[in-house]
Protein backbone atom coordinates (compact mmCIF):
# COMPACT_ATOMS: atom_id res chain seq x y z
CA UNK A 1 0.00 0.00 0.00
CA UNK A 2 2.80 2.64 1.06
CA UNK A 3 4.55 1.54 -2.37
CA UNK A 4 1.60 2.48 -4.38
CA UNK A 5 1.10 5.37 -2.60
CA UNK A 6 4.73 6.53 -3.41
CA UNK A 7 4.45 5.73 -7.22
CA UNK A 8 1.48 7.65 -7.22
CA UNK A 9 3.03 11.03 -5.85
CA UNK A 10 6.07 10.07 -8.26
CA UNK A 11 3.70 10.00 -10.85
CA UNK A 12 2.08 13.40 -9.83
CA UNK A 13 5.43 14.99 -9.83
CA UNK A 14 6.59 13.82 -12.70
CA UNK A 15 3.85 14.37 -15.41
CA UNK A 16 6.30 13.98 -18.62
CA UNK A 17 7.89 10.76 -17.08
CA UNK A 18 7.05 7.97 -18.64
CA UNK A 19 6.29 5.03 -15.92
CA UNK A 20 7.50 1.72 -17.78
CA UNK A 21 8.78 0.19 -14.79
CA UNK A 22 5.06 0.17 -13.29
CA UNK A 23 2.93 -2.71 -13.20
CA UNK A 24 0.35 -1.53 -15.34
CA UNK A 25 -2.24 -4.08 -14.54
CA UNK A 26 -5.70 -4.58 -14.84
CA UNK A 27 -7.37 -6.26 -11.73
CA UNK A 28 -11.25 -6.58 -11.23
CA UNK A 29 -12.98 -8.47 -8.81
CA UNK A 30 -16.51 -8.91 -8.57
CA UNK A 31 -17.91 -6.05 -10.61
CA UNK A 32 -21.77 -5.68 -10.75
CA UNK A 33 -23.54 -2.94 -12.48
CA UNK A 34 -26.84 -1.80 -13.24
CA UNK A 35 -27.86 1.53 -15.37
CA UNK A 36 -30.51 2.81 -13.35
CA UNK A 37 -33.40 4.77 -14.27
CA UNK A 38 -35.53 6.40 -12.19
CA UNK A 39 -38.22 3.90 -12.42
CA UNK A 40 -35.79 0.79 -11.66
CA UNK A 41 -33.11 -0.90 -13.51
CA UNK A 42 -33.13 -1.07 -17.10
CA UNK A 43 -30.67 -2.19 -20.34
CA UNK A 44 -26.99 -3.83 -19.73
CA UNK A 45 -25.89 -5.20 -16.56
CA UNK A 46 -22.77 -6.73 -15.65
CA UNK A 47 -22.88 -9.44 -12.85
CA UNK A 48 -20.01 -10.69 -11.05
CA UNK A 49 -17.41 -9.80 -13.16
CA UNK A 50 -13.45 -10.86 -12.50
CA UNK A 51 -10.89 -10.07 -14.47
CA UNK A 52 -7.33 -9.66 -15.02
CA UNK A 53 -4.94 -8.78 -17.90
CA UNK A 54 -0.86 -7.23 -17.55
CA UNK A 55 1.21 -5.61 -19.15
CA UNK A 56 2.19 -5.91 -23.06
CA UNK A 57 -0.95 -8.20 -23.11
CA UNK A 58 -3.89 -7.75 -25.86
CA UNK A 59 -7.29 -9.30 -24.70
CA UNK A 60 -10.77 -9.20 -26.62
CA UNK A 61 -13.94 -8.96 -25.24
CA UNK A 62 -16.50 -10.75 -27.91
CA UNK A 63 -19.60 -10.93 -27.41
CA UNK A 64 -23.19 -10.05 -29.59
CA UNK A 65 -24.53 -6.60 -29.07
CA UNK A 66 -25.58 -5.73 -26.16
CA UNK A 67 -24.38 -7.91 -23.56
CA UNK A 68 -22.34 -4.88 -21.81
CA UNK A 69 -18.36 -5.17 -23.38
CA UNK A 70 -18.80 -1.28 -24.07
CA UNK A 71 -20.16 -0.80 -20.75
CA UNK A 72 -17.31 -2.79 -19.35
CA UNK A 73 -14.72 -0.48 -21.13
CA UNK A 74 -16.47 2.88 -19.83
CA UNK A 75 -15.95 1.57 -16.05
CA UNK A 76 -12.77 0.91 -16.39
CA UNK A 77 -11.90 4.26 -17.34
CA UNK A 78 -14.68 5.99 -14.87
CA UNK A 79 -16.54 6.66 -17.11
CA UNK A 80 -19.95 5.38 -15.45
CA UNK A 81 -20.33 4.58 -11.36
CA UNK A 82 -22.28 2.95 -9.27
CA UNK A 83 -20.38 -0.10 -9.20
CA UNK A 84 -20.18 -3.33 -7.13
CA UNK A 85 -16.87 -4.66 -7.21
CA UNK A 86 -12.92 -3.93 -6.95
CA UNK A 87 -11.23 -2.43 -10.06
CA UNK A 88 -7.40 -1.72 -9.67
CA UNK A 89 -5.35 -0.22 -12.50
CA UNK A 90 -1.61 0.13 -12.21
CA UNK A 91 -2.07 -0.39 -8.96
CA UNK A 92 -4.49 3.13 -8.48
CA UNK A 93 -7.94 1.62 -6.99
CA UNK A 94 -10.20 3.01 -9.34
CA UNK A 95 -12.27 5.77 -7.35
CA UNK A 96 -12.73 9.24 -7.49
CA UNK A 97 -9.51 10.05 -5.84
CA UNK A 98 -7.75 8.28 -8.32
CA UNK A 99 -9.70 9.07 -11.45
CA UNK A 100 -7.62 11.56 -13.22
CA UNK A 101 -4.08 9.65 -12.50
CA UNK A 102 -5.84 6.21 -14.03
CA UNK A 103 -7.34 8.16 -16.94
CA UNK A 104 -3.80 9.40 -17.35
CA UNK A 105 -2.16 6.21 -17.84
CA UNK A 106 -5.23 4.82 -19.91
CA UNK A 107 -6.28 5.51 -23.47
CA UNK A 108 -9.97 5.03 -24.48
CA UNK A 109 -10.81 4.81 -28.15
CA UNK A 110 -14.36 5.48 -28.65
CA UNK A 111 -16.72 3.30 -31.02
CA UNK A 112 -17.50 6.38 -32.73
CA UNK A 113 -14.60 8.77 -33.59
CA UNK A 114 -16.25 11.52 -35.43
CA UNK A 115 -17.15 12.12 -31.28
CA UNK A 116 -13.99 11.80 -30.33
CA UNK A 117 -12.41 14.43 -32.75
CA UNK A 118 -13.78 17.49 -31.64
CA UNK A 119 -10.99 20.31 -32.39
CA UNK A 120 -10.72 21.74 -35.44
CA UNK A 121 -7.68 20.18 -36.91
CA UNK A 122 -6.03 16.86 -36.56
CA UNK A 123 -3.05 18.37 -34.46
CA UNK A 124 -5.08 20.40 -32.48
CA UNK A 125 -6.84 17.32 -31.08
CA UNK A 126 -3.68 15.24 -30.91
CA UNK A 127 -2.15 17.93 -28.63
CA UNK A 128 -5.31 18.63 -27.05
CA UNK A 129 -4.32 15.88 -24.12
CA UNK A 130 -0.43 16.85 -23.81
CA UNK A 131 -1.52 20.33 -23.50
CA UNK A 132 -4.45 19.44 -21.00
CA UNK A 133 -1.81 17.64 -18.78
CA UNK A 134 1.04 20.79 -18.30
CA UNK A 135 3.63 19.49 -21.04
CA UNK A 136 4.97 22.46 -22.94
CA UNK A 137 4.71 23.50 -26.19
CA UNK A 138 7.80 21.62 -27.40
CA UNK A 139 6.85 18.55 -25.56
CA UNK A 140 3.26 18.74 -27.20
CA UNK A 141 4.90 19.08 -30.58
CA UNK A 142 7.15 15.86 -30.19
CA UNK A 143 4.31 13.82 -29.02
CA UNK A 144 2.25 15.11 -31.78
CA UNK A 145 4.75 14.48 -34.32
CA UNK A 146 5.22 10.92 -32.20
CA UNK A 147 1.79 9.75 -32.55
CA UNK A 148 1.05 10.98 -36.02
CA UNK A 149 3.77 9.30 -37.38
CA UNK A 150 3.13 6.32 -35.45
CA UNK A 151 0.16 6.33 -36.96
CA UNK A 152 1.60 7.25 -40.10
CA UNK A 153 -0.71 9.83 -40.56
CA UNK A 154 1.70 12.59 -40.73
CA UNK A 155 0.11 14.23 -43.89
CA UNK A 156 -3.32 15.03 -42.31
CA UNK A 157 -1.44 17.15 -39.47
CA UNK A 158 -3.19 20.40 -40.99
CA UNK A 159 -6.08 18.69 -42.08
CA UNK A 160 -9.69 19.82 -40.86
CA UNK A 161 -11.42 16.97 -38.91
CA UNK A 162 -14.52 17.31 -40.69
CA UNK A 163 -12.71 16.51 -43.61
CA UNK A 164 -11.33 13.14 -42.67
CA UNK A 165 -12.33 10.04 -43.61
CA UNK A 166 -13.80 7.31 -42.08
CA UNK A 167 -10.66 5.37 -42.21
CA UNK A 168 -8.44 8.77 -41.36
CA UNK A 169 -10.73 9.09 -38.38
CA UNK A 170 -10.37 6.47 -36.52
CA UNK A 171 -6.40 6.67 -37.00
CA UNK A 172 -6.63 10.28 -35.94
CA UNK A 173 -8.64 9.24 -32.75
CA UNK A 174 -5.91 6.73 -31.92
CA UNK A 175 -3.57 9.17 -32.46
CA UNK A 176 -5.46 11.42 -30.24
CA UNK A 177 -4.48 8.89 -27.54
CA UNK A 178 -1.04 7.70 -28.14
CA UNK A 179 0.22 11.33 -27.60
CA UNK A 180 -0.99 10.88 -23.51
CA UNK A 181 1.73 7.63 -24.19
CA UNK A 182 -1.02 5.81 -22.32
CA UNK A 183 0.17 2.00 -20.91
CA UNK A 184 -3.09 0.91 -21.04
CA UNK A 185 -5.16 1.25 -24.57
CA UNK A 186 -8.77 0.01 -23.89
CA UNK A 187 -10.58 0.31 -28.21
CA UNK A 188 -14.14 0.00 -28.23
CA UNK A 189 -15.34 -1.49 -31.56
CA UNK A 190 -12.25 -0.54 -33.75
CA UNK A 191 -13.09 -2.10 -36.95
CA UNK A 192 -16.62 -0.42 -37.11
CA UNK A 193 -17.45 1.07 -40.61
CA UNK A 194 -13.87 0.25 -41.63
CA UNK A 195 -13.33 -0.71 -45.65
CA UNK A 196 -10.82 -3.40 -45.66
CA UNK A 197 -7.79 -1.50 -46.52
CA UNK A 198 -8.29 0.62 -43.04
CA UNK A 199 -8.90 -2.52 -41.44
CA UNK A 200 -5.95 -3.86 -42.23
CA UNK A 201 -4.27 -0.99 -41.62
CA UNK A 202 -5.90 -0.91 -38.05
CA UNK A 203 -5.23 -4.29 -36.96
CA UNK A 204 -1.31 -3.41 -38.03
CA UNK A 205 -1.01 -0.76 -35.83
CA UNK A 206 -2.83 -2.50 -33.08
CA UNK A 207 -0.22 -5.33 -33.50
CA UNK A 208 2.04 -2.76 -32.80
CA UNK A 209 1.58 -1.28 -29.92
CA UNK A 210 3.04 -2.74 -26.62
CA UNK A 211 1.06 -1.37 -24.41
CA UNK A 212 -2.01 -3.55 -22.08
CA UNK A 213 -5.16 -3.55 -25.44
CA UNK A 214 -8.34 -4.58 -24.12
CA UNK A 215 -10.41 -4.64 -27.34
CA UNK A 216 -13.94 -5.21 -27.05
CA UNK A 217 -15.49 -6.42 -30.50
CA UNK A 218 -18.00 -8.76 -32.32
CA UNK A 219 -15.22 -8.49 -35.05
CA UNK A 220 -13.77 -12.12 -34.63
CA UNK A 221 -11.47 -11.96 -37.55
CA UNK A 222 -9.82 -9.31 -36.09
CA UNK A 223 -9.84 -10.15 -32.70
CA UNK A 224 -8.56 -13.44 -34.07
CA UNK A 225 -5.55 -11.27 -35.80
CA UNK A 226 -4.68 -8.94 -32.91
CA UNK A 227 -5.47 -10.77 -29.68
CA UNK A 228 -3.90 -13.33 -27.63
CA UNK A 229 -6.40 -13.93 -24.97
CA UNK A 230 -10.19 -13.45 -25.60
CA UNK A 231 -12.87 -12.91 -23.38
CA UNK A 232 -16.59 -14.49 -24.14
CA UNK A 233 -19.54 -12.25 -22.90
CA UNK A 234 -22.94 -12.82 -22.72
CA UNK A 235 -26.06 -11.29 -20.79
CA UNK A 236 -23.74 -9.13 -18.49
CA UNK A 237 -21.25 -11.86 -17.68
CA UNK A 238 -18.22 -14.00 -18.55
CA UNK A 239 -18.67 -17.00 -19.88
CA UNK A 240 -15.79 -18.38 -21.27
CA UNK A 241 -12.11 -16.93 -21.13
CA UNK A 242 -9.34 -18.52 -22.88
CA UNK A 243 -6.57 -18.34 -25.41
CA UNK A 244 -7.75 -16.87 -28.62
CA UNK A 245 -7.23 -19.92 -30.76
CA UNK A 246 -9.46 -21.91 -28.20
CA UNK A 247 -12.81 -19.72 -28.10
CA UNK A 248 -12.51 -18.99 -31.81
CA UNK A 249 -12.51 -22.01 -33.01
CA UNK A 250 -15.40 -23.46 -31.20
CA UNK A 251 -18.19 -23.14 -33.17
CA UNK A 252 -20.63 -24.18 -30.91
CA UNK A 253 -19.91 -22.05 -28.06
CA UNK A 254 -19.73 -19.05 -30.11
CA UNK A 255 -23.21 -19.84 -31.66
CA UNK A 256 -24.35 -20.73 -28.28
CA UNK A 257 -23.39 -16.83 -27.17
CA UNK A 258 -24.93 -15.20 -30.50
CA UNK A 259 -21.87 -15.26 -32.55
CA UNK A 260 -20.60 -17.23 -35.73
CA UNK A 261 -16.93 -18.71 -36.25
CA UNK A 262 -14.32 -15.54 -37.46
CA UNK A 263 -14.13 -16.43 -41.33
CA UNK A 264 -10.50 -17.45 -40.91
CA UNK A 265 -11.52 -20.08 -38.41
CA UNK A 266 -14.62 -20.92 -40.65
CA UNK A 267 -11.89 -21.84 -43.74
CA UNK A 268 -9.41 -23.92 -41.31
CA UNK A 269 -12.53 -25.85 -40.48
CA UNK A 270 -14.18 -26.62 -43.51
CA UNK A 271 -10.78 -27.55 -45.44
CA UNK A 272 -10.62 -29.93 -42.21
CA UNK A 273 -13.86 -31.37 -42.70
CA UNK A 274 -12.81 -31.63 -46.90
CA UNK A 275 -9.67 -33.34 -45.64
CA UNK A 276 -11.11 -35.71 -43.70
CA UNK A 277 -14.27 -36.56 -45.90
CA UNK A 278 -11.45 -37.55 -48.76
CA UNK B 1 -35.60 19.88 -48.34
CA UNK B 2 -35.35 23.18 -47.76
CA UNK B 3 -34.81 23.08 -43.87
CA UNK B 4 -32.49 20.14 -44.48
CA UNK B 5 -30.73 23.01 -47.30
CA UNK B 6 -30.50 25.34 -44.63
CA UNK B 7 -29.09 23.35 -41.91
CA UNK B 8 -26.51 22.14 -44.34
CA UNK B 9 -25.59 25.10 -45.39
CA UNK B 10 -25.48 26.76 -41.97
CA UNK B 11 -22.88 24.13 -40.41
CA UNK B 12 -21.01 24.77 -43.96
CA UNK B 13 -20.80 28.39 -43.15
CA UNK B 14 -19.42 27.58 -40.09
CA UNK B 15 -16.55 25.22 -41.33
CA UNK B 16 -16.27 28.08 -44.05
CA UNK B 17 -15.56 31.03 -41.67
CA UNK B 18 -13.34 28.56 -39.67
CA UNK B 19 -11.06 27.69 -42.65
CA UNK B 20 -10.89 31.39 -43.24
CA UNK B 21 -9.77 31.61 -39.45
CA UNK B 22 -7.19 29.33 -39.99
CA UNK B 23 -5.41 31.03 -43.07
CA UNK B 24 -1.86 32.11 -42.78
CA UNK B 25 -2.50 35.90 -43.59
CA UNK B 26 -0.77 38.47 -42.07
CA UNK B 27 -4.02 39.63 -40.18
CA UNK B 28 -4.39 36.08 -39.32
CA UNK B 29 -1.27 36.28 -37.56
CA UNK B 30 -1.69 39.13 -35.44
CA UNK B 31 -2.42 37.98 -31.76
CA UNK B 32 -5.84 37.31 -30.53
CA UNK B 33 -6.08 39.82 -27.42
CA UNK B 34 -4.88 42.97 -29.69
CA UNK B 35 -7.28 42.10 -32.57
CA UNK B 36 -9.90 41.57 -29.90
CA UNK B 37 -9.39 44.73 -28.29
CA UNK B 38 -9.14 46.84 -31.30
CA UNK B 39 -12.68 45.44 -32.64
CA UNK B 40 -13.71 46.24 -28.85
CA UNK B 41 -12.77 49.92 -29.06
CA UNK B 42 -13.90 49.90 -32.69
CA UNK B 43 -17.72 48.50 -31.77
CA UNK B 44 -17.77 51.21 -29.11
CA UNK B 45 -16.29 54.21 -31.08
CA UNK B 46 -18.97 53.31 -33.64
CA UNK B 47 -21.83 53.07 -31.37
CA UNK B 48 -21.02 56.37 -29.80
CA UNK B 49 -21.19 58.07 -32.65
CA UNK B 50 -24.28 60.95 -32.79
CA UNK B 51 -27.38 59.76 -34.71
CA UNK B 52 -27.41 62.64 -36.87
CA UNK B 53 -23.53 62.50 -36.99
CA UNK B 54 -23.57 60.50 -41.03
CA UNK B 55 -19.90 61.75 -41.49
CA UNK B 56 -18.02 60.40 -38.78
CA UNK B 57 -19.49 57.16 -39.16
CA UNK B 58 -18.46 57.36 -42.71
CA UNK B 59 -15.01 57.89 -41.17
CA UNK B 60 -15.35 54.52 -39.26
CA UNK B 61 -15.39 52.78 -42.97
CA UNK B 62 -12.13 52.99 -43.15
CA UNK B 63 -11.27 49.65 -40.71
CA UNK B 64 -13.02 47.26 -42.15
CA UNK B 65 -11.98 48.31 -45.22
CA UNK B 66 -8.84 47.91 -44.40
CA UNK B 67 -8.82 44.79 -43.04
CA UNK B 68 -10.67 43.23 -45.87
CA UNK B 69 -7.21 43.59 -47.84
CA UNK B 70 -4.89 42.71 -44.84
CA UNK B 71 -6.82 39.55 -44.59
CA UNK B 72 -7.60 38.67 -48.18
CA UNK B 73 -11.58 38.43 -47.18
CA UNK B 74 -13.68 38.20 -49.75
CA UNK B 75 -15.97 41.43 -49.29
CA UNK B 76 -18.96 40.33 -51.30
CA UNK B 77 -18.81 36.72 -49.04
CA UNK B 78 -18.23 39.61 -45.76
CA UNK B 79 -21.91 41.71 -47.07
CA UNK B 80 -23.39 38.36 -48.20
CA UNK B 81 -23.16 37.16 -44.48
CA UNK B 82 -24.88 39.99 -43.27
CA UNK B 83 -28.01 39.76 -44.89
CA UNK B 84 -29.28 37.48 -41.41
CA UNK B 85 -29.00 40.77 -39.22
CA UNK B 86 -29.97 43.55 -42.32
CA UNK B 87 -33.67 42.80 -41.52
CA UNK B 88 -33.20 43.85 -38.06
CA UNK B 89 -31.17 46.45 -38.33
CA UNK B 90 -33.30 47.99 -41.18
CA UNK B 91 -36.52 47.08 -39.24
CA UNK B 92 -34.75 49.12 -36.14
CA UNK B 93 -34.32 52.07 -38.14
CA UNK B 94 -37.45 52.16 -40.48
CA UNK B 95 -39.34 53.79 -37.59
CA UNK B 96 -37.39 56.88 -37.12
CA UNK B 97 -38.66 58.98 -40.40
CA UNK B 98 -42.16 58.75 -39.32
CA UNK B 99 -41.42 59.82 -35.34
CA UNK B 100 -38.80 62.18 -36.19
CA UNK B 101 -39.79 65.10 -38.84
CA UNK B 102 -37.34 68.13 -38.20
CA UNK B 103 -35.91 69.11 -41.63
CA UNK B 104 -32.47 69.12 -42.21
CA UNK B 105 -31.90 70.31 -45.43
CA UNK B 106 -33.48 70.08 -49.01
CA UNK B 107 -32.11 68.43 -51.93
CA UNK B 108 -33.12 70.52 -55.08
CA UNK B 109 -33.32 69.85 -58.62
CA UNK B 110 -35.99 67.34 -58.70
CA UNK B 111 -38.39 68.05 -61.97
CA UNK B 112 -41.44 66.21 -60.01
CA UNK B 113 -41.64 68.09 -56.39
CA UNK B 114 -39.25 70.56 -56.92
CA UNK B 115 -37.06 69.39 -53.76
CA UNK B 116 -36.83 66.66 -51.05
CA UNK B 117 -36.60 67.70 -47.78
CA UNK B 118 -34.44 65.67 -45.84
CA UNK B 119 -35.25 65.01 -41.82
CA UNK B 120 -33.43 64.33 -39.03
CA UNK B 121 -35.29 60.46 -38.67
CA UNK B 122 -33.86 59.64 -42.53
CA UNK B 123 -30.49 60.81 -41.47
CA UNK B 124 -30.53 58.60 -38.50
CA UNK B 125 -32.20 56.07 -39.92
CA UNK B 126 -29.22 55.77 -41.97
CA UNK B 127 -26.91 56.65 -39.10
CA UNK B 128 -28.64 53.24 -37.35
CA UNK B 129 -28.39 50.72 -39.99
CA UNK B 130 -24.66 51.85 -40.93
CA UNK B 131 -24.02 51.20 -37.39
CA UNK B 132 -25.11 48.22 -37.60
CA UNK B 133 -23.43 46.73 -40.74
CA UNK B 134 -20.30 48.40 -39.37
CA UNK B 135 -20.41 46.31 -35.93
CA UNK B 136 -21.05 43.18 -36.94
CA UNK B 137 -18.85 43.77 -40.26
CA UNK B 138 -15.91 44.43 -37.28
CA UNK B 139 -17.00 41.42 -35.49
CA UNK B 140 -17.30 39.35 -38.57
CA UNK B 141 -14.04 40.33 -39.84
CA UNK B 142 -12.36 39.29 -36.24
CA UNK B 143 -14.13 35.67 -36.60
CA UNK B 144 -12.62 35.29 -40.35
CA UNK B 145 -9.02 36.40 -39.27
CA UNK B 146 -8.84 34.40 -35.44
CA UNK B 147 -10.19 30.95 -34.86
CA UNK B 148 -12.44 30.54 -31.37
CA UNK B 149 -9.55 28.72 -29.42
CA UNK B 150 -7.92 32.12 -30.05
CA UNK B 151 -10.49 34.36 -29.25
CA UNK B 152 -11.66 32.36 -25.95
CA UNK B 153 -7.69 32.56 -25.46
CA UNK B 154 -7.78 36.20 -25.61
CA UNK B 155 -10.73 36.58 -22.98
CA UNK B 156 -8.62 34.48 -20.71
CA UNK B 157 -5.35 36.77 -21.11
CA UNK B 158 -8.35 39.20 -19.91
CA UNK B 159 -9.07 37.41 -16.95
CA UNK B 160 -12.87 36.86 -17.97
CA UNK B 161 -14.21 34.09 -15.72
CA UNK B 162 -12.83 30.29 -16.71
CA UNK B 163 -16.57 29.18 -16.34
CA UNK B 164 -17.83 31.65 -19.48
CA UNK B 165 -15.06 30.89 -21.61
CA UNK B 166 -15.48 26.98 -21.40
CA UNK B 167 -19.51 28.00 -21.83
CA UNK B 168 -18.83 29.64 -25.09
CA UNK B 169 -16.11 26.97 -25.99
CA UNK B 170 -18.92 24.44 -26.08
CA UNK B 171 -21.44 26.24 -27.05
CA UNK B 172 -19.42 26.78 -30.57
CA UNK B 173 -18.24 22.93 -30.37
CA UNK B 174 -22.10 22.17 -29.56
CA UNK B 175 -23.53 24.22 -32.09
CA UNK B 176 -21.58 21.95 -34.85
CA UNK B 177 -23.13 18.41 -33.23
CA UNK B 178 -26.84 19.92 -33.15
CA UNK B 179 -26.41 20.58 -36.92
CA UNK B 180 -24.99 17.86 -37.77
CA UNK B 181 -27.87 15.76 -36.02
CA UNK B 182 -30.73 17.86 -37.61
CA UNK B 183 -28.90 17.40 -40.88
CA UNK B 184 -28.79 13.69 -40.75
CA UNK B 185 -32.18 13.50 -39.25
CA UNK B 186 -33.58 15.83 -42.07
CA UNK B 187 -31.67 13.71 -44.00
CA UNK B 188 -33.42 10.33 -43.02
CA UNK B 189 -36.97 11.82 -42.90
CA UNK B 190 -36.90 13.60 -46.76
CA UNK B 191 -35.48 9.99 -47.93
CA UNK B 192 -38.55 8.30 -46.68
CA UNK B 193 -41.01 11.40 -47.03
CA UNK B 194 -40.28 12.25 -50.81
CA UNK B 195 -42.02 15.16 -52.71
CA UNK B 196 -42.41 16.63 -48.86
CA UNK B 197 -41.58 20.81 -47.92
CA UNK B 198 -39.28 20.66 -45.17
CA UNK B 199 -40.84 18.26 -42.46
CA UNK B 200 -44.25 17.59 -41.76
CA UNK B 201 -45.92 19.92 -38.81
CA UNK B 202 -47.20 16.59 -37.76
CA UNK B 203 -43.91 15.88 -37.05
CA UNK B 204 -42.06 18.23 -35.42
CA UNK B 205 -42.83 17.32 -31.93
CA UNK B 206 -41.02 13.76 -31.88
CA UNK B 207 -38.54 15.50 -34.73
CA UNK B 208 -37.55 18.30 -32.02
CA UNK B 209 -37.24 16.07 -29.04
CA UNK B 210 -35.54 13.14 -30.96
CA UNK B 211 -33.30 16.15 -31.89
CA UNK B 212 -32.59 17.21 -28.26
CA UNK B 213 -32.05 13.90 -27.03
CA UNK B 214 -29.54 12.90 -29.72
CA UNK B 215 -27.82 16.32 -29.47
CA UNK B 216 -27.63 15.55 -26.00
CA UNK B 217 -26.21 12.06 -26.03
CA UNK B 218 -23.56 13.22 -28.63
CA UNK B 219 -22.53 16.56 -26.31
CA UNK B 220 -21.85 13.77 -23.75
CA UNK B 221 -19.70 11.51 -25.79
CA UNK B 222 -17.35 14.33 -26.71
CA UNK B 223 -17.58 15.53 -22.83
CA UNK B 224 -16.15 12.35 -21.81
CA UNK B 225 -13.78 12.32 -24.58
CA UNK B 226 -12.37 15.42 -23.45
CA UNK B 227 -12.41 14.64 -19.76
CA UNK B 228 -10.49 11.06 -20.54
CA UNK B 229 -7.94 13.43 -21.82
CA UNK B 230 -7.43 15.52 -19.37
CA UNK B 231 -9.75 18.62 -19.79
CA UNK B 232 -10.25 20.03 -16.65
CA UNK B 233 -12.83 23.10 -17.52
CA UNK B 234 -9.98 25.24 -19.39
CA UNK B 235 -8.69 25.35 -23.54
CA UNK B 236 -5.31 25.66 -23.09
CA UNK B 237 -3.88 27.69 -26.09
CA UNK B 238 -2.61 25.89 -29.12
CA UNK B 239 0.78 27.82 -29.75
CA UNK B 240 1.47 29.94 -27.18
CA UNK B 241 1.58 32.80 -28.99
CA UNK B 242 3.57 35.71 -27.52
CA UNK B 243 2.55 40.04 -28.25
CA UNK B 244 5.66 41.05 -30.64
CA UNK B 245 6.31 44.37 -31.84
CA UNK B 246 4.01 43.51 -34.76
CA UNK B 247 1.15 42.96 -32.25
CA UNK B 248 2.02 46.38 -31.15
CA UNK B 249 1.75 48.03 -33.54
CA UNK B 250 -1.39 46.65 -34.90
CA UNK B 251 -2.75 47.49 -31.94
CA UNK B 252 -1.70 51.16 -31.15
CA UNK B 253 -1.79 52.25 -35.02
CA UNK B 254 -5.87 51.38 -35.04
CA UNK B 255 -6.24 52.90 -31.18
CA UNK B 256 -4.46 56.23 -32.78
CA UNK B 257 -6.50 56.08 -35.99
CA UNK B 258 -9.88 55.23 -34.96
CA UNK B 259 -9.71 57.87 -31.89
CA UNK B 260 -8.27 60.42 -34.29
CA UNK B 261 -11.24 59.81 -36.41
CA UNK B 262 -13.70 59.66 -34.07
CA UNK B 263 -12.72 63.17 -32.36
CA UNK B 264 -11.72 64.79 -35.80
CA UNK B 265 -14.43 63.64 -37.87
Amino acid sequence: MCEIQNLRTEFKANPGQNENDRFFEIDVKGLSFSYRNDGGHSGRTLYGIDFHAHKGECVGIIGANGVGKSTFLKILVGLLDGFDGKINIGGLELNKKNLSDIRRMTGYVFQDSENQLFMSTVYEDVAFAPQNYGYSPQQTEERVNMALSQMGIEDLRDRHTFMLSGGQKKLAAIASIISMTPEIILMDEPTIALDPRNRKNLIRVINSFSQLRIIASHDLDMIQDTCTRVVLMNNGRFVREGSADEILNNRQLLEENGLELPLGSRLRQSRNEGNNGE
Amino acid sequence: MKSKRRFKSASGQMRQIELLAEKDSWLNRIHPLCKFLVTMLYIVLVVSVHRYDLNGLLGMCVYPIVLFMLGEISVTEGLYRLRIVLPLVCFIGIFNPFFDREVIFYIEGFSFTGRIAVTSGVISMFTLMLKGILTVLAAYLLVATTTIDKICSALRMLHVPKILVTVVLLIYRYASLLSSEVRKMSQAYSLRAPGHKGVNPKVWGSFAGLLLIRSIDRAQIVYESMLLRGFQGEFNDMKNQKINKKDYLFFGGWCAILVAIRILM
